[in-house]
């Protein structure tokens, strides 16, 4: 089997109280790096950092530019910039064009981490009310990644997972309190 | 290795071969996009098709070039940045008889023009000179006309006062239909020129560089050899302003800037406070 290197999450409206659901469950010992781009729609992403870092089981810190994509810790995306993985597993950032209307977009995280990861990656689609991600889930997929898809019918807004759905199809279209056990089965040894 | 990886490192060999365009120290993820997107644009069906029309067909380099460069850009973009050159970099340029100033990357301009509004407002316009320089041509003809459509600039009024602007934005600009033009004596100090970051030197002696958001498409060794030339060309005390989400600390030359707002990217060069290099 595959062993899993990296988590990817994509959210937008409702992700907040999606990622405060989710986050708390994972395990405190896995031993990947996870990767969260959520529209938030505000300048600073510092208020979205501190609320999801207080109940997380892992630490939760502002993804940096050039820094490691470290394992065992929650990086959230800035806002107003892509956030991408480089193939030495690094980040970076770019001010290119809002993809599906949005910057940072769920496509630009997901294509550049199944670049960096392949198969070894698990993407995690969440609710949102635009299309944001769907592309980005069909990479996942062509690069032998899992794509774990919200069941539309527990998300908040349904537009993200349905269109995911619809692009990629999924390995797993979980509600979204089994989303975690799920990420932690297919992570710990 | 994937083919399209293979495609993508013969595009760089053929910039590089044919046009002498380093391309080899950017980042590979967004440079790759890029590409992927310039496939789309000139409707090719692969990169190699790119690459062949880049060694064969007269001009197609100039067309591949807008298509990397990013001239995405906005007026006063971070206010508090602009708000703190006003008051903390602009006493001790005031200290200098003629202020060179050189933004680098300056894409369609919009810097610019914030910059010499302020310098206007602190009365120090009149003795500095912008050196404005990108390694898009066309971009340097956007910048240089001062055009914007108003649906962008729609922003740009709340950042102008957010950054301490004392007027009203539209006392610098003329709005007709959907287009707005900045006043063209905001420009009457400035030179605008094209300046490849990678492969051209050092030009003046500066007391300010701004370079935003241009070097986070540059890899850690290319990252470092452009904060070295930023060094060489500053005066001892002149100024470094970067990205507000830019990391220098994997570069060793940074150990030559000292902050003076480190959240806002701001740096002096030389002096006392060297940066601890962390690794
Ligand atoms: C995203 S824009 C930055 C605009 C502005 N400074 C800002 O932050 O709003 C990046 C600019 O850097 C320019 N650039 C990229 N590589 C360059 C190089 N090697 N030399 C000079 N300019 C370069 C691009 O052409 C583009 O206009």
């Amino acid at each position: 089997m595959t062993t899993r290197q990296a988590i990817v999450i994509g959210c937008s409206a409702g992700g907040l109280t999606a990622l405060q659901c989710l986050l708390p469950g994972l395990d405190p010992r896995l031993g990947v790096p996870v990767v969260v781009c959520c529209h938030t729609g505000s300048a600073d992403v510092t208020i979205l950092v501190n609320l999801l870092g207080r109940h997380a089981s892992l630490p939760v810190v502002e993804a940096a530019e050039r820094a490691p994509a470290d394992p065992g810790v929650i990086h959230i995306a800035p806002s107003g910039y892509h956030l991408m993985v480089e193939p030495n597993l690094h980040f970076s950032l770019s001010v290119d064009e809002k993809v599906a209307y949005s910057r940072p977009s769920i496509d630009v995280l997901f294509e550049t981490a199944a670049d960096a990861w392949h198969d070894g990656l698990i993407a995690v689609l969440l609710t949102g009310a635009n299309s944001d991600g769907a592309q980005g889930l069909v990479a996942v997929r062509h690069a032998g990644g899992y794509a774990i898809v919200q069941d539309p019918l527990t998300a908040e807004a349904d537009v993200m997972p349905l269109a995911g759905l619809e692009a990629a199809g999924a390995d797993a279209c979980l509600p979204l309190d089994a989303i975690a056990a799920r990420l932690n089965e297919l992570c710990l040894p | 290795m994937d083919v399209e990886d293979i495609e993508l490192q013969l595009f760089v060999r053929a910039m590089q071969l044919r046009h002498g365009y380093d391309f080899s120290e950017y980042a590979p993820a967004s440079l790759k996009r890029r590409v992927q997107q310039l496939v789309r644009t000139h409707d090719a069906g692969s990169i190699s098709e790119l690459n062949s029309r880049l060694l064969h067909e007269e001009g197609f380099v100039t067309r591949v070039i807008e298509g990397l460069s990013v001239p995405v850009s906005e007026m006063f973009r971070d206010p508090p940045v602009f708000r703190t050159l006003r008051d903390k970099v602009f006493p001790v340029l005031a200290s200098y008889p003629e202020i060179n100033i050189w933004q680098a990357g300056c894409a369609h301009g919009q810097e610019v023009y914030s910059l010499a509004i302020l310098l206007e407002e602190a009365g120090l316009y009149e003795r500095s000179r912008i050196y404005a320089t990108d390694f898009n041509d066309a971009a340097l003809a956007v910048a240089a006309d001062g055009i914007y459509a108003t649906r962008e600039a729609r922003d740009w009024s709340r950042n102008y006062i957010e950054a301490g602007g004392s007027h009203s934005l539209s006392d610098y600009y003329s709005a007709r239909y959907d287009f707005i033009k900045l006043d063209k004596r905001l420009r009457r100090n400035v030179t605008f020129f094209n300046h490849n970051l990678v492969t051209d030197e050092v030009f003046c002696e500066a007391h300010l560089i701004l370079c935003r958001n241009v070097l986070i498409y540059f890899s850690n060794t290319l990252q470092d050899r452009t904060l070295g030339l930023f060094r060489d060309s500053l005066v001892r005390g002149g100024f470094l302003c970067l990205g507000t989400r830019e990391n220098i600390d994997f570069s060793p030359a940074a150990a030559g800037f000292a902050d003076v707002d480190h959240a806002l990217r701001i740096y002096q060069v030389g002096g006392a406070g060297a940066r601890p290099l962390v690794r």
